[in-house]
């Protein structure tokens, strides 16, 4: 069993809410990173989605496109991404990391060479946005050879034959976009979310996790109602943008935002027990 | 190999899910895929539908003024003392450039799709002023994403825009150019994509737009085809074309591919020259990768960056290219060169003083590579260079390079 689908055994088996914090890789600064995600798994990550910048992020707000702009002046590549994951799994073996980035990176590096070296660093998952399963058959069978998942995306605009087909590809997880919208960018509506979260739910028992559009507690433990996983980034990523220039203060502060998100969902979860 | 490759052209190439052997596709996110279906559907229901193309064709003619000459450029071509050089004049048309062949085509189909809000992106502004110009005809909302640095440079196109009506959203991320304005576009279509139909201005994007707007834009190459026949009898032994998404070259190739006879000349921007690296000649000095919507060669660093690119006109300022091209070349159908800056710019005075013809700076770029082209050739042969759009706009630019400001 995959580090992911563990996870999510683990946390069903607690009656428990995944919670997935993002973060864009070395933002603001590459030693930031590594401490920055330890940090929030001491605050209540499950699973962590790394970002991985790109110059061209067209499905990110503009929140992300300056996190992707910061990380690139300091010229982080996708191979300081899979440094940073090696040097995580020194003192972390149990959080599954998902990355998360564009199509060219990982073209350009070439598909086995970066199945293989993302498996040696412990990279569990991989969500390549602007790859639809139209165009990601070659890709998810190098993935499956190095047991890396390939999550992909179901949106509002997601048609049922659609979501009939991502099902049958799918692996760890399936991600669901809770709006027509870019990253950070209007506020979800739970019970929209709802209806369209069962009618996938009949087509896979895969976990869902739910992003795009959740901003604090309240909305966090909302989702965390319907959701296996609760998928947060903006409002981390703003924090962090908030603390560039107080390095020594960022961990904590993005940790804060986590945790806060953390027991909002936990005292649902225990409600709802 | 080549011969083969071209008979099975017409039939196979894009294929179903959009692809020109391996390039091209559709590479965008989930949200988008269902309008990028339902965008497909519409245009295979409309392409050959007899009152939308007549619609069309009424348009072209009356509002655009189509067809466009086929003019003998008799001075130049003595003066090169070579192949007799044509010029077709897509600057003539309605707007100043062959754009408006595509914005026609694509805003007819938003009409009968219910879709009343149209996007577009622009570069240089042509592009920009065709979709404002149509979008105005036909009473739609029209929303311009333009890089910033575009912005500032092409500010005449700007007014343009806004007198028509378009809302003109300047963007400020990443280089602040064509590519940062296509991010934007697609991140509003995303956003709004029940109601909002995107005017792609070349032959690149996700399926079906390659092959769309490669099909509206081939009035070029039909046109021709006719025209340099009845003045010569026989085709034209080369056509040459600048390329910054292709829309323009793949138009006036199109229709020839399977005359192997005529040789295809694709014109990229070299900026400063291929070796500074400051250019934007991706099918010259690139590699191939996945950038808005599709597979092709692109501007990039070893890490799949995506790089700035230079080139004295704005129209061919963009690190990508469209899918077409990139199957065109490694087949070896069509052959793509570069010319640097220096050099359009000297095309683009020499046209001036021995025509009478003030050429976009994007155009110039095939016109430079002609006047090498054309004295290695006999004066029986003939070179049709696509003329694809004028001057105009382009003035405050060649002004600086002279020294001048207005």
């Amino acid at each position: 069993m995959s580090r992911i689908s563990q996870c999510f055994e683990n946390l069903k088996a607690d009656g428990q809410t995944a919670l997935i914090p993002y973060v864009t890789a070395g933002d603001p600064e590459p030693w930031v990173t590594v401490p920055l995600l330890h940090a929030l798994v001491d605050a209540g990550a499950d699973i962590i989605e790394l970002g991985i910048p790109f110059s061209d992020p067209m499905c990110d707000g503009p929140v992300i496109q300056k996190a992707c702009e910061r990380a690139l002046k300091n010229d982080v590549s996708i191979r300081h991404v899979l440094k940073m994951v090696k040097q995580f799994r020194e003192k972390n073996s149990h959080t599954p990391i998902v990355l998360m980035g564009y199509a060219n990176p990982i073209e350009a590096m070439g598909y086995g060479n970066f199945a293989e070296q993302a498996k040696e660093a412990g990279v569990d998952g991989v969500l390549t946005v602007d790859v639809p399963p139209e165009e990601s058959d070659e890709f998810r069978e190098i993935m499956d050879q190095n047991e890396i998942d390939t999550i992909y995306l179901v949106a509002p605009t997601t048609s049922a034959e659609r979501m009939q087909t991502i099902a049958s590809f799918a692996r760890g997880f399936i991600y669901y976009v809770s709006i027509k919208g870019v990253t950070g960018a209007a506020a979800l509506d739970v019970s929209e979310v709802s209806g369209k979260l069962s009618q996938l739910r009949e087509k896979t028992k895969l976990p869902v996790g739910v992003g795009f559009g959740i901003r604090d507690g309240k909305s966090a433990a909302e989702v965390s109602e319907v959701a296996d996983a609760v998928v947060v980034g903006s409002t981390l990523v703003r924090c962090i943008e908030e603390h560039a220039d107080r390095l020594d203060e960022l961990p904590a502060a993005v940790a804060g935002l986590l945790a806060e998100m953390r027991h909002a969902i936990n005292a649902r979860d225990l409600a709802s027990a | 190999m080549l011969e083969q490759h071209i008979h099975d052209y017409f039939k196979n190439f894009p294929d179903k899910r959009g692809h020109f052997g391996p390039y091209g596709g559709r590479f965008v996110g989930e949200t988008l895929m269902g309008a990028i279906y339902e965008l497909e559907q519409a245009y295979e229901q409309y392409r050959n539908d007899p009152e939308f193309l007549a619609e069309m064709d009424k348009d072209l003619s009356t509002f655009v003024g189509r067809p466009s000459p086929l003019y003998l450029a008799e001075n130049w071509s003595q003066k090169l003392g070579g192949a007799q050089i044509y010029l077709k004049r897509e600057d003539l048309n309605h707007t100043g450039a062959h754009k408006v062949n595509n914005t026609i085509g694509q805003a007819l189909l938003a009409k009968r799709m219910g879709k009343n809000r149209i996007i577009a992106e622009t570069g240089a502004g042509q592009h920009g002023v065709a979709t404002a110009t149509v979008a105005a005809r036909l009473g739609m909302e029209c929303v311009v994403y333009m890089g910033a640095e575009d912005v500032e440079r092409q500010a005449q196109n700007v007014y343009r825009m806004k007198l028509l009506g378009a809302q003109v959203v300047p963007v400020e991320s990443g280089s602040r150019t064509l590519k940062d304005a296509l991010n934007e576009a697609l991140r509003d279509w995303v956003t709004n994509v029940d109601d909002t139909f995107y005017i792609i201005g070349t032959v690149a994007g996700p399926h079906p737009y390659p092959a769309m707007v490669r099909d509206f834009q081939t009035v070029i190459g039909r046109e021709t085809k006719r025209q340099i026949t009845e003045v010569t009898g026989r085709l034209p032994d080369a056509l040459v074309a600048c390329i910054g998404g292709g829309s323009n070259a793949i138009g006036m190739f199109h229709p020839f591919i399977e005359d192997e006879s005529v040789a295809m000349y694709g014109v990229e921007g070299a900026g400063h020259g291929i070796d500074t690296g400051e250019h934007s000649a991706p099918l010259s000095a690139g590699r191939p990768g996945v950038l808005h919507g599709n597979r092709t060669y692109l501007m990039q660093d070893d890490n799949g960056e995506i790089i700035e690119t230079h080139s004295i006109s704005a129209g061919l300022d963009y690190p990508g290219v469209g899918p077409e091209h990139a199957w065109l070349k490694d087949i070896g159908r069509a052959t793509y060169v570069s010319v640097t800056d220096d050099e359009a710019l000297a095309a683009f005075h020499e046209l001036t003083r021995t025509e009478g013809i003030i050429p976009a700076l994007e155009s110039s770029h095939a016109l430079a590579y002609v006047s090498k082209l054309a004295p290695t050739m006999s004066a029986e042969q003939s070179i049709v260079i696509n003329l694809s759009g004028r001057g105009d706009k382009d003035m405050h630019t060649v002004a600086a390079m002279a020294g001048l400001k207005f």
